[in-house]
């Protein structure tokens, strides 16, 4: 009955923890699956039409479902760039030369989290506005304009590298510890190598898992994010589906199960990547 | 080593510079802006916005975010508890994945799953005879919002339970405890930390959310996040900015109040739970 090395897993020794389990799971199974099942049902069937997947095939030939698609995965490109170019470098420095910022870095990367995203959008669209007047007669008007671009809102990406930055900080994080760095970069420098050739070719292959884990989630949380991008006036992915959600109720239905797959896909594309350090 | 790098914390400057600029300069002109009313420092927005409709819709987020906390924390714990000590190992895996992917379900999707499910032309709502509109109401919210609040706070508890030792309720046997003496004195004084954390990050997530609630119900449940997008997006007098900056402040103070809790009882959850 004792367990002598504490690997033994804790059994519900009567038979009544079990039925109280089974019906917990029950219950749980009837409240996550019934919303999935009636959803996939509800795209699939009219009972005019009967049974028919026309609406995930009338998904890429819908109007603006190719352009909002193509910014937002341009807009994840661009955030996963700058935000690893930022908090790459930022980290390194951190962990190896100036010790003392850290508790500063940790909390600027926690901030975001606790901000909501709307009280961040209302922020930045009052300062675009107060900026557009302030700087009208001097040349930042015009980069301030460019940023603001329709075709590619620059803004959005600064704003996105934000609200990713806590998960794209923890990931790093977590890469960077499973690593010496200071005795491979020591070690690197002392025979020679530049830094940017301790960068490139001695710390991003040790952390390639941890860098595509950071990336991965700044993709799906770019391809999801509606607040921000809704607000400022823009139309990638997440806010062209409620724009055509009005009109056509099936495809927005049959659009959010391809995204809950979508989700599902990267992050299993995140547990192999930290499945593969671990292995190592 | 030292010599050589004496100037490497340079790498941190160009992200502390793109932090204070685009976190940093959107936050004053938050603050300036809630202090402002036509064109002088004033507190009249912010005292606006602790009355009237403006007052109901962020008693109603407070509201809705607590229920969604409480509910999810305690609905999680069950589910979580469930399955640590299921021996099955198929089933405990198959929760705790689809916890990670549910969890991360949030925003406009989820809100045409529940439409779909639940709402006025929904499939399951005709089969169970569901009056209209009563997806669209505070306790829809409350329901759509567990959707990925139990997931989350399975993920929170999981490994909290995983890391109560079985000798310690075994300890607590020998020395004559029962299992309510147990779960008092030992396994809940543990647990404490991670369930709070929990039902904070579940009040966080619940209470900033934007995109279920705009898809869902419009207008028709009062809430904060709602009421600041009506008035940034200017479907109502200008001048009217300026509230939405002071409800703005509201909510960060909230938000703010609510992580001041977390942090430090995340902190303590990790004391014993390694």
């Amino acid at each position: 009955m004792a367990a002598l090395t504490g690997l033994e897993r804790v059994s519900g020794g009567s038979s009544r923890p079990r039925v109280w389990r089974g019906a917990v799971f029950l219950l749980a199974a009837a409240y996550f699956l019934i919303p999935l099942g009636a959803s996939l049902w509800y795209t699939i069937y009219t009972p005019a039409t009967g049974v028919s997947f026309a609406a995930y095939g009338s998904l890429w030939t819908a109007d603006g479902f190719v352009p909002s698609l193509l910014l937002s995965l341009s807009l994840a490109v661009a955030t996963i760039v700058l935000v690893l170019l930022l908090a790459l470098p930022a980290m390194l420095a951190v962990r190896l030369f100036a010790p003392r910022l850290r508790p500063l870095m940790e909390v600027l990367c926690t901030l975001p989290l606790v901000v909501p995203p709307i009280t961040f959008v209302a922020g930045i669209g009052t300062s675009l506005r107060t900026g557009t007047d302030v700087l009208a007669p001097t040349p930042f008007w015009a980069t301030l304009i460019a940023v603001q671009d329709p075709a590619f809102p620059v803004v959005l990406v600064l704003a996105y590298v934000v609200l990713v930055l806590p998960f794209v900080y923890r990931s790093l994080d977590a890469g960077l510890r499973t690593m010496d760095v200071r005795t491979l970069v020591e070690a690197a420098r002392n025979l020679g190598a530049s830094w940017p050739y301790v960068l490139v070719r001695v710390v991003v292959p040790n952390l390639r898992s941890a860098l595509a884990s950071a990336s991965f989630l700044t993709l799906a949380l770019v391809l999801g994010e509606y607040t921000v991008a809704s607000l400022l006036g823009y139309e990638p992915f997440a806010v062209w589906i409620v724009t055509v959600a009005g009109s056509k109720g099936q495809l927005s239905v049959a659009v959010s199960i391809i995204s809950l797959l979508l989700i599902w896909l990267l992050l299993l594309a995140v547990s192999s990547a930290f499945g593969k350090e671990k292995g190592k | 080593m030292n010599r050589s790098g004496s100037k490497g914390w340079l790498g941190a400057l160009p992200l502390l510079a793109f932090f204070a600029l685009v976190f940093g300069v959107p936050a004053i002109a938050l603050v300036a802006g809630a202090f402002t009313a036509d064109g002088r420092p004033s507190l009249a927005n912010l005292s606006q916005s602790l009355q009237g409709g403006y007052l109901v819709a962020m008693l109603g987020s407070v509201k809705l975010s607590a229920v969604v906390a409480l509910l999810g924390a305690v609905l999680g714990t069950f589910l979580a508890y469930a399955v640590v000590t299921s021996r099955l190992t198929f089933l405990r895996e198959a929760v705790l994945t689809a916890s990670g992917v549910l969890a991360n379900f949030g925003g406009v999707p989820l809100a045409f799953f529940w439409i779909a499910t639940l709402g006025n032309s929904g499939v399951v709502s005709g089969l169970v005879g569901l009056p209209s509109g009563s997806l669209y109401t505070f306790w829809g919210l409350v329901v759509t919002y567990l959707y990925f609040s139990i997931p989350l706070m399975v993920l929170v508890m999981a490994p909290a339970l995983d890391g109560l030792r079985p000798q310690w309720r075994e300890a607590a046997a020998n020395n004559g405890a029962t299992a309510w003496h147990y779960w008092r004195f030992v396994a809940l004084p543990v647990l404490t930390p991670s369930m709070l954390g929990g039902v904070v990050l579940l009040f966080g997530s619940a209470f900033s959310a934007y995109a279920t609630a705009n898809a869902m119900v419009g207008t028709v449940v009062p809430l904060v996040t709602l009421k600041i997008a009506s008035a940034l997006t200017g479907d109502v007098l200008i001048g009217y900015e300026n509230i939405a900056l002071a409800l703005s402040l509201d909510m960060v103070v909230v938000a703010g109040l609510v992580m001041a809790i977390y942090l430090p009882l995340q902190k303590r959850s990790s004391r014993w739970l390694h």
